[in-house]
């Protein structure tokens, strides 16, 4: 059984102007131990989806259908009082976007952390001060520097102090949200480093959230496309990239520069992605679609596995 | 070897570190950040020159500043021959027309209030070339290269209205309108959906088939370099360590700089197995930067030599150059 299963996930945003349905009908697993990888575009829904597996969505955001169950357990309908005591951190916890900027300037590093396990666990300020001091020494901080405040860290640092600010529980999962988006290539490729080591060390299950399709091929095992609030394809990584089945992931694979293999021109995907107030009829990227058909326009195409473990929503493909 | 277009001589930028009250009372030396410190290159016409290196290695003001939007500490900056530092403004005027630039973020650089139809005609405006007819058709003419069509339905549109795609093109359209020879692009696409990137790039490399142009283009992805750039040039705090054919740089780098940056990019290809190279620390201040080899202190291979002496910018082989004690 999988560690996290998301079934039919709808997750709406509630604006003046309508709502805004960011996660539409929005199926997948998270196996114990392994990167799952959760890439698209921005405003595709993918950290809408992550973050309602935390429950963690703005006022105006609601999850409107669908389960989320981990563990066995169906999550969305464990009451706020014992998700915040038993899940949330505990067992499943995240890096947020831009987490570098996240931390609190007036407090010291360390002691942002100790609260956070002082929060979930009966323990002393002391031991929960130790434990920050084994974490900094995981992630890969000098452990005097917990007493440092946040403008003393560098970028690189910071995102360190994150990670293990999401460690700090002891989880099953971790949700990393573009946790390498606004770093230096170096700093990038020693934080990759770290949550691969962490991910070993720990066994931990981490779901992947990131638009670039390099850091996917790096880390993942499986991936899942999304496309305008829609998983469109789901597959190991290999088939994702040797064999994309999905027009969207057959455009965007043949949109990105690599450093290695033979220079080809690149192809864009022609329009931009939708309003998804309005989002279109039928498949929602048929607007954009080279092989699109009138069935398109009309028919949403159903998400079927196509082979074993390889999932794609696409009239064309099956 | 042609003649080249810009000519960039021992380049340097230092911008004065503001100091508090108290400290200019007591007199505490000025310090200054060295964002650009003695750089020389050539860019020849035709060529793509790719800029890369981390932030804040001074790439986006070495590009500032070869087209004199900033004003240079030091060095000159010839661009067909005439050092561009020596000109006034007003000599200076009408080789503006020739040298242009693109911006990184085509959400902050356009203004919101205007339409797109005034901000591609401001540059024209400015230099007085066009007005009425003449100026809407001038227009007209530069959506259309930018590749927005039609353009008329562009002219009454404002920003906010048009996808980071578009409003780069109207980025690209105000660059083209008064034709220029020269263009500086600094992380053109690094703001954009990464479906429409490639879109916007290979506009840029029609566009300079087409109108014969010759760009420097700046950015931290070495992957983008590589499919748009000729030759690159790698910087680090403020110095270029290693410049050379883009291919020959990426598949044989010399600087051991340049090793790490290229081991650290991830490749879309879960196959793809490579050994990254590590650097301790992170990248020093550049207000005081190390002495010797700026690079020594990360460096897993340096020797006593490394720092105390600076290396020298040398060509090592044909076009390759390197500033580097352990290869030269």
């Amino acid at each position: 059984m999988p560690l996290l299963e998301v079934e039919g996930l709808r997750t709406y945003y509630f604006t003046r102007a309508g709502p805004v349905r960011a996660v539409d009908n929005v199926s997948f697993y998270v196996e114990k131990g392994e990167v799952f990888g959760l890439a698209g575009e921005s405003g595709c829904g993918k950290t809408t989806a992550g973050l309602s597996i935390l429950r963690l969505l703005p006022p105006y955001g609601r999850i409107v259908g669908g389960r989320i169950v981990f563990d066995g357990r169906d999550i969305l309908k464990v009451r706020e009082s014992e998700f915040r005591r038993k899940y949330r951190w505990k067992r499943i916890s995240m890096v947020f976007q831009g987490a570098m900027n996240a931390l609190n300037p007036v407090f010291r590093v360390g002691d942002q952390i100790a609260e956070a396990i002082m929060l979930h666990e009966k323990v002393t300020k002391e031991e929960a001060m130790r434990r920050v001091k084994e974490l900094f020494e995981k992630v890969g901080i000098e452990p005097s520097r917990v007493n440092n405040y946040p403008h003393e860290f560098s970028g690189g640092m910071r995102q360190r102090a994150m990670i293990a600010l999401a460690l700090a529980c002891n989880p099953e999962l971790v949700i990393a949200d573009e946790p390498t988006t606004a770093l230096d290539v170096i700093i990038q490729g020693q934080i990759l480093d770290l949550l691969k080591k962490l991910k070993d060390e720990y066994d931990l299950s981490v779901i992947l959230i990131t638009h670039d399709l390099s850091v996917i091929a790096e880390m993942c095992e499986r991936v899942g496309i999304m496309y305008a609030g829609k998983l469109v394809e789901c597959a190991d990584v290999r088939s994702i990239f040797k064999e994309p089945l999905h027009p969207y992931t057959q455009g965007l694979i043949s949109a990105i520069p690599s450093l290695t293999g033979p220079k080809t021109r690149l192809r864009s995907i022609p329009g931009a992605p939708p309003d998804l107030l309005n989002p279109p009829s039928g498949c929602r990227f048929h607007p954009r679609c080279p092989l699109a058909t009138e069935r398109c326009r009309r028919e949403e195409p159903e998400y079927v596995e196509i082979r074993k473990g390889h999932w794609v929503a696409c009239h064309m493909a099956t | 070897m042609p003649e080249p277009l810009v000519k960039v001589v021992d380049l340097k930028k230092w911008f004065p570190v503001r100091m508090g009250f108290l400290a200019s009372l007591f007199k505490k030396q000025q310090l200054w950040v060295r964002a650009v410190d003695g750089v020389s290159f050539d860019i020849y016409r035709g060529e793509v020159l790719c800029l890369v290196g981390e932030s804040g290695c001074g790439k986006t003001t070495t590009g500032r500043t070869i087209l004199r939007l900033i004003e240079p500490t030091d060095g000159k900056v010839f661009f067909e021959g005439r050092n561009i530092f020596e000109l006034s403004k007003e000599e200076l005027r009408p080789l503006r027309r020739k040298m242009q630039m693109i911006f990184q973020d085509p959400y902050e650089s356009l203004n919101p209030r205007q339409t797109v139809f005034d901000i591609v005609a401001e540059p024209l405006r400015i230099h007085g070339l066009a007005e009425g007819e003449e100026l809407r058709e001038r227009v007209i003419k530069a959506l259309e290269e930018a590749e927005l069509r039609p353009p008329e339905a562009f002219l009454d549109r404002y920003p906010h209205e048009l996808s980071g795609g578009q409003r780069q093109r109207v980025g690209i359209a105000r660059a083209l309108v008064l034709g220029p020879e020269f263009i500086v692009a600094d992380e053109p696409v690094s703001m954009i959906d990464v479906s429409l990137r490639a879109g916007i790039l290979n506009l840029m490399l029609d566009l300079k088939e087409r109108l014969g142009l010759t760009y420097l283009f700046i950015t931290h992805d070495i992957a983008q370099a590589r499919y748009v750039g000729d030759r690159m040039a790698v910087m680090y705090l403020g110095k270029i360590v290693e410049l050379g054919p883009i291919e020959e740089v990426i598949k044989e780098p010399l600087h051991p700089y340049t090793k790490a940056l290229l081991s650290n990019v991830p490749v879309p290809d879960p196959d793809a197995r490579r050994e990254r190279i590590y650097l301790k620390g992170e990248v020093p201040t550049p207000i005081s930067p190390p002495p010797g080899c700026r690079f020594h202190p990360r460096c897993p291979w340096a020797k006593p030599i490394c720092r105390e002496e600076e290396p020298e910018f040398l060509e090592v082989r044909k076009g390759h150059s390197v500033a580097c004690h352990l290869v030269a």
